[in-house]
């Protein structure tokens, strides 16, 4: 893929941030206005969509390659299970326990801020760098097929 | 009347999936039978006159939410089945694609009459 | 000491996403973490077993309505020991096989995401819960069917993938249909409302729904054009693993558990599923002793040994419905449920000496192999033993659940299906002495001058699961192991107390 004209590539340039942006504002408040982990997971996974449509697939792999954005993926769905089974230290049935909230914060007066709910935010960070990469990940293997051309299989 | 409706979309799905040739229009017949399924989920959930379960900032100040709020709203539970339902539609749909593109690698042709070589 | 039940579904995916962290230059350090993975699963579920727990975890400490439950009882332990036996033979073959594929941490992530599924809908007290497992489960056996990327595995691939979707649709659209007839998502909550509110047309018309789709997934006769080309396609732990464990947890449990504890077995339901395990058993049988391809034979196979658990699990739906003597239900359910663990053991070890020859001699057509008794000797004895539990010789599993299949018909008076059980079991008899003369008796071709046996973890992962095959039937003769495994889990079919136990649990 070899990329767009000159405007296109100039102005893509500068609304990436603005979409990337967009994108951790949706996943970091997804517990008081809706949208959430997989939304604000996508919208990351769109300014990349952006970078490869304007400029060509060989410069997104260079930006952001292969590996890294694998072992972030990982890394995502680790921590959410690292958070999941956090729990455990406060006693029996605490699988997905949300403890923050309910052994630190319990009585007090939080709702609709931005720190409050306990274990929710953090889990909604995990997931939209789960998503966010996967998408990713997805789409730049998609379009590695060319006629003739032979990749590695993806999982 | 609204939830035949939703049957027939998933009886158009189906025959997609039934009678087309082409491996990617089965694959689309798949993603309106998905679409269908959603719909359906969704208008369960559906209250005529209804208002949007969303607690605002000020909501419990000014008296919106009192005790006939859950008889008013519409039930958000089909809504958190439907969201979940469109993330496993996203990494199933995801799949078939890349075996199709894999399968006209290998074949040369997306018609399943010419990829016959499993037989018996 | 209780264990927390969320560690079986908890662990396969945490170590299913630390493994493709490695990559392909360090695969063993991959290789023996997914083997610990599955050690640990299969000692938590013989303790479980063993100790005999049950009851309900409430996840997130959320009470039971309102949030999801996971619920082990006789039932779900079962399903869990045969699961953990499977996968754990099916990861130590794997060691040695998928050397010959050049994506080994990618083949280990998307197994224990399969087992993580499947533990995830046997211990799932939630409705639309058991439908996201199902689907994991499902998506990454698609996956894993494609994984050679060669033409024949690609084109089986879609077609499983293409008939598994639809399924899956149905299935969701008939959790809808019950969410709305009901008003809620919890099994225990379903099944007291329809005990108090009675069925009606719309639960008929879920109820189809869910025949339709779980009988699709577990491959039941009007619905089993995709497994003939799936299981021959797939690496061989897989094909072990498709056959063995998923059509169960994923078609049959699920099945068994909606018609059992939700709806609660009536007469029409009961037919139907005597018709389905009927069709399977005799349709299967039949176009398995036609084929020439070794594991298209034992796919085959699998369609009519899965009749053989339906049928038995039906005639004791049937006589419960009939409020004749529970005892007779009993013995026709316990002849079902022992039939899938002993198919599961047997079945698996089929697959993986069709693994072991097919990666010493090169081809897995019959008419091509001839004389490899001296050759492979080990790989032989597995295989004859294998043989022999499937057609029901005696001292071996197999014997024994058709056995009591046999008995529950004949003293329901049912005298057409058990001689329809007696022939299918002979055809299966004779289909595999083919197999047996076609591969090992004979003249040994030219090509084949130089094959050796295998080596290693397979041999290791194929002994432990023959010498299952020859001591299983001690888990029904003998009392105090029969009656902490097996009956548990009739007495949750025969019984019916899901509902009133979990409700009345705090």
């Amino acid at each position: 893929m070899k990329g767009m004209t000159i405007i296109v590539k100039t102005i893509s340039s500068w609304v990436k941030m603005l979409v990337f942006l967009f994108g951790i504002y949706i996943i970091l408040f997804g517990h008081i206005t809706p949208g959430g982990g997989f939304a604000g997971g996508v919208i990351l996974a769109c300014s990349y969509v952006l970078i490869m449509l304007a400029f060509g697939r060989d410069y997104t792999e260079e930006n952001l390659s292969l590996k890294l954005a694998s072992k972030l993926d990982c890394t995502g769905a680790l921590l959410f299970i690292a958070i999941a089974l956090t729990g455990f230290l406060y006693g029996g049935f605490s699988f997905f326990y949300n403890f923050i909230q309910q052994e630190y914060f319990a009585g007090k007066d939080t709702a609709f801020k931005l720190v409050s709910a306990g274990t929710i935010p953090l889990s909604n960070i995990a997931i939209g760098l789960k998503v966010g990469a996967s998408l990713f990940l997805v789409l730049l293997m998609l379009s590695a097929f060319r006629p003739g051309d032979s990749s590695e299989k993806e999982s | 009347m609204l939830y035949s409706m939703c049957f027939l979309l998933f009886i158009i799905g189906l025959y997609c999936v039934l009678v087309k040739k082409n491996m990617v229009k089965i694959v689309l017949g798949i993603v309106i039978m998905e679409y269908a399924v959603n719909l359906f989920l969704i208008m369960l959930g559906y209250r005529l006159g209804g208002i949007a379960p969303i607690i605002g900032q000020n909501d419990y100040a000014s008296g919106v939410v009192d005790a006939s709020f859950t008889q008013a709203s519409v039930d958000p539970l089909p809504q958190a089945m439907v969201l979940t339902a469109i993330v496993i539609s996203l990494g199933s749909l995801a799949l078939m694609i890349s075996i199709c593109i894999r399968t006209y690698e290998r074949y040369g042709t997306f018609d399943i009459t010419q990829i016959r070589r499993l037989k018996g | 000491m209780m264990i927390p039940l969320p560690l079986f579904v908890a662990l396969p995916l945490a170590a299913a996403f630390i493994v493709p962290l490695f990559g392909q230059k360090k695969r063993s350090f991959a290789t023996l973490l997914a083997n610990i993975a599955t050690t640990c699963l299969l000692v938590l579920a013989i303790y479980v077993m063993l100790t005999g727990q049950s009851g309900i975890y409430k996840v997130g400490r959320w009470s039971v309505p309102i949030g999801i439950n996971l619920v082990l009882d006789g039932l779900s332990g079962l399903m869990l020991l045969t699961i953990s036996i499977v996968s754990f033979a099916a990861m130590l073959f794997s060691i040695r096989y998928m050397e010959q594929y050049t994506a080994k941490p990618k083949f280990l992530s998307l197994f224990l995401l399969m087992v993580a599924g499947m533990n995830g809908v046997v211990l799932s007290g939630d409705i639309f819960n058991m439908f996201v497992f199902l689907e994991i489960a499902s998506i990454s056996s698609y996956a894993l069917v494609g994984f050679g990327c060669e033409h024949e595995e690609l084109e089986a691939s879609f077609k499983y993938m293409v008939l598994g979707s639809v399924a899956s649709m149905f299935i969701l659209l008939g959790i809808g249909l019950v969410y709305g007839m009901t008003g809620t998502l919890n099994l225990a909550y379903i099944s007291r409302t329809i005990q108090q509110a009675g069925l009606n047309n719309g639960l008929y018309f879920a109820l189809a729904m869910f025949i339709v789709g779980f009988g699709l997934k577990a491959a039941l006769v009007p619905f089993h054009a995709w497994l003939p080309d799936a299981h021959p396609s797939a690496p061989a732990p897989i094909s072990a693993m498709l056959s063995g464990v998923l059509i169960k947890a994923l078609g049959v449990y699920a099945l068994i558990r909606i018609i059992f504890n939700i709806y609660g077995v009536s007469i029409p339901i009961g037919w139907i599923l005597i018709t389905l395990g009927v069709l399977s058993m005799v349709i299967g049988v039949f176009l398995a002793v036609g084929q020439w391809d070794f594991k298209r034979l034992l796919a085959y196979h699998s369609i009519s040994q899965m009749g053989y658990v339906v049928l038995g699990v039906g005639i004791g739906g049937v006589i419960l419905a009939q409020g004749k003597d529970p005892a007779w239900a009993s013995l026709a359910i316990l002849g079902g449920l022992f039939h899938l663990m002993n198919h599961s053991v047997f079945k698996s070890l089929l697959f993986l000496t069709s693994g072991s020859i097919e990666i010493a001699t090169g081809t897995r057509q019959l008419k091509q192999l001839g004389g490899l008794a001296e050759k492979m000797p080990v790989t032989r004895t597995m295989c004859t033993v294998a043989s022999a539990a499937i057609a029901g010789v005696p001292p071996f599993n197999g014997f024994w659940s058709k056995l009591l299949i046999v008995l529950a018909a004949v003293k329901a008076q049912y005298f057409g299906l058990a001689a329809i059980t007696i022939l299918v079991s002979l055809v299966t008899l004779i289909s595999f002495l083919k197999v047996q003369r076609y591969i090992f008796l004979g003249d040994l071709p030219d090509k084949l001058n130089d094959v050796k046996e295998s080596k290693g973890s397979m041999l290791w992962s194929m002994g432990i699961l023959a010498c299952l095959c020859v001591g299983m039937g001690l888990l029904l003769l003998w009392e105090p192991l029969r009656e902490q495994i097996l009956t548990p889990a009739v007495q949750v079919l025969v019984q019916n107390v899901y509902s009133s136990e979990i409700i009345s649990m705090p």
